[in-house]
């Protein structure tokens, strides 16, 4: 059973002479613990279709389901996409996201307190795992004094402290350099194996896609298997 | 949908509670934050300002007709009394009155504003003149001792800034102050002076030398111009020019047994004056004399509020607007509404609560030096806090729409 799976999945934006088709019939199947990769170029649906599986933006037609769970079935959301997200989804961004006013460590332990989990047994999480990410000694401080490749190794941390069934990352090294890239990529890969995470990246960065199982390429809107 | 086991696990096991983003948010922009507190609180302070001055301004009108301890007050026929318009009444009226069944005590009263010079500096005090000894003393003397000579001696008010032992030229008197009182004053904020009643007489009704002299020729010219009364000898009416025997007020206290309405209704019946309880003295001090200016003070703490309410919904909107990339990755990683509300709400209360502590020390810590009676109330302050915490509810709602219309996509980068 795919970890995250869809199915004929279209978006359209707009309506009338103004209307775009984002994303066409797209399929896509992910096992758990599989990790690939999503490239095409910009305006291609990389991002839209990562906001369609999140449910931060659903679909217009089309079916996307979470493990068994049917999330969307071409018509609605069956489910509440917040806590889809805060118990079943990691989501790397671009440009970090971290939290400013939280400090490295509680920009992780967050998402456990999202999830009904005291706040000194997140703490108390959320620093042992900075500490495996080589962090430990950047628990206490705030995200802006970070370097580019510390916030996001600390945003995939974030990410994966729930132990999510998916990890969604928008362009996670676009912002690093060529050295900083490849290890947030490494780590990623090694997150996503440990923890049987179906991991999705989406780059457009052909020097990245070393490691994945797959890739798959998008044009127009259309995803075809690389 | 199942939630992981791990997190089903932990959830149970929770102990301690959960992350407050209100308290990091502010710990983030403490120094911030903290300069928006006392700014509110300053706009707080001249609301509780305003609500004491109005208090203070209830009490100076009501001190001056409670420090006597009268029950009744007569007063000229058809007028609300001496604080409000003029009344004069022949000061043995209280002989009279003082046979009326269930009256205790009753003396006459005199009220009138002057102005004192003291040390190259003039300030006005409102002027009683009652018999030392009677009913009319102020209701205690801090400092120094009560009048004891019938004249030339003050007790006047701590207030006014004048020790024991002062000499005060007032018209052709000098006076010497033999006492202080605390906390008794006018309605307008003035310190009150007490003297003996034969005095405060002289000072009220005994004309100039000059002036006697006119109305004595004048007097003289109108008996020889009319034939009727040019008999009469001029001599003997001269002491109409110059009657002092007049007060503004007989007080009254009762007996304990007596009914305060019966009385007055007595009184009023068969005497043709006005007898006023001290409640409907306090009444018309309250409600007619300081009306306007209670209003006035009203509306000016109404608009303050008002103030507040759009500085604090502003603030919490534009705290907002800051926060909107924050919020949208709030909503991205899964954060419920209710806790990005909270967070919101939390900082507007946090806000509000902090800038009323500044504002309450430091009108606690200042009334004193206000110009006037400043009378901070425990209960009024209650009851502000109560606004504010109501204002920053308010505030915050604007702040909590603009949170939960902003779109997560906000967060993610413009690709397609």
């Amino acid at each position: 059973m795919p970890a995250v799976a869809a199915q004929n999945v279209t978006k359209i934006f707009g309506q009338g002479d103004s209307r775009i088709m984002a994303l066409k019939d797209a399929d896509l199947s992910i096992e758990a613990g599989e990790i690939v990769a999503l490239m095409g170029p910009s305006g291609s649906g990389k991002t839209t279709l990562l906001r369609a599986l999140s449910l931060i933006d659903p679909p217009t037609t089309g079916q996307i389901a979470i493990g068994n769970e049917v999330v969307f079935d071409g018509a609605r959301v069956l489910t509440d996409d917040r806590k889809l997200r805060r118990q079943r989804m990691g989501i790397i961004f671009q440009a970090y996201n971290l939290i400013p006013f939280l400090t490295t460590v509680e920009n992780i332990a967050l998402v456990l307190t999202l999830n009904g989990i005291s706040n000194s047994q997140a703490m108390t999480r959320a620093s042992e795992l900075l500490k495996r990410l080589d962090l430990g000694h950047r628990a206490g401080i705030y995200p802006a004094t970070l370097s580019g490749g510390e916030q996001q190794r600390v945003a995939v941390a974030r990410a994966v402290i729930n132990d999510p069934a998916v990890i969604l990352a928008d362009e996670p090294t676009a912002a690093l350099d060529t050295e900083r890239g490849k290890a947030v990529m490494d780590l990623l890969r090694h997150l996503g194996r440990t923890q049987q995470a179906a991991v999705i990246v989406v780059t457009h960065d052909e020097r990245m896609i070393e490691g994945f199982d797959r890739v798959y390429y998008m044009t127009d809107g259309r995803i075809t298997v690389h | 949908m199942s939630s992981p086991s791990h997190i089903r696990r932990l959830s149970r096991s929770r102990t301690n509670k959960l992350m407050n983003l209100a308290i990091r948010d502010v710990r983030y922009r403490f120094g911030r934050f903290l300069l928006t507190a006392l700014g509110l609180g300053l706009l707080l302070a001249t609301v509780m300002a305003m609500g004491g001055i109005y208090r203070g301004m209830v009490e100076d009108a009501l001190s001056i007709v409670r420090a006597p301890g009268a029950d009744l007050w007569v007063v000229q026929k058809d007028t609300n009394g001496p604080f409000a318009e003029t009344s004069r009444v022949p000061d043995d009226l209280y002989r009279v009155i003082r046979a009326v069944p269930g009256v205790r005590e009753a003396n006459a009263i005199a009220f009138q504003t002057v102005q004192l010079d003291y040390e190259n500096k003039s300030l006005r005090v409102q002027l009683i003149g009652y018999r030392p000894g009677n009913l009319g003393a102020p209701s205690a003397v801090a400092a120094g001792r009560p009048l004891t000579m019938h004249r030339y001696e003050m007790v006047l008010d701590r207030k006014a800034g004048i020790p024991v032992g002062a000499r005060l030229p007032l018209g052709r008197l000098t006076f010497t102050v033999v006492g202080l009182t605390e906390g008794i004053v006018s309605s307008s904020g003035d310190s009150t002076a007490y003297v003996s009643l034969q005095d405060a007489q002289e000072l009220q009704f005994l004309k100039a030398n000059e002036a006697v002299r006119n109305e004595r020729a004048r007097l003289a010219a109108d008996l020889q111009a009319n034939p009727m009364l040019n008999s009469v000898p001029t001599a003997s009416l001269f002491s109409i020019v110059q009657n002092t025997n007049l007060a503004n007020a007989v007080l009254v206290r009762l007996e304990p047994w007596a009914n305060a309405d019966e009385v007055a209704r007595r009184i009023e019946r068969w005497n043709h004056y006005r007898a006023m309880t001290t409640a409907e003295q306090e009444n018309v001090l309250a409600k007619n004399v300081i009306e306007r200016a209670r209003q006035q003070i009203m509306l000016f703490r109404i608009i303050l509020l008002v103030v507040s309410t759009v500085i604090i919904a502003l603030i919490i909107y534009t705290m907002t607007i800051e926060k909107t990339r924050d919020i949208a990755t709030l909503k991205i990683i899964g954060a419920p509404n209710l806790k990005i509300g909270s967070l919101i709400m939390q900082e507007s209360l946090s806000l509000g609560l902090l800038g009323y502590v500044f504002g309450a020390l430091l009108i606690n810590l200042t009334y004193d030096y206000f110009p006037r009676r400043v009378a901070v109330l425990a209960f009024d302050q209650y009851v502000l806090l109560g606004i504010v915490m109501i204002i920053c509810v308010l505030a915050s709602l604007v702040g909590i729409r603009r949170a939960l219309a902003i779109d997560p996509t906000t967060a993610m980068g413009g690709g397609a």
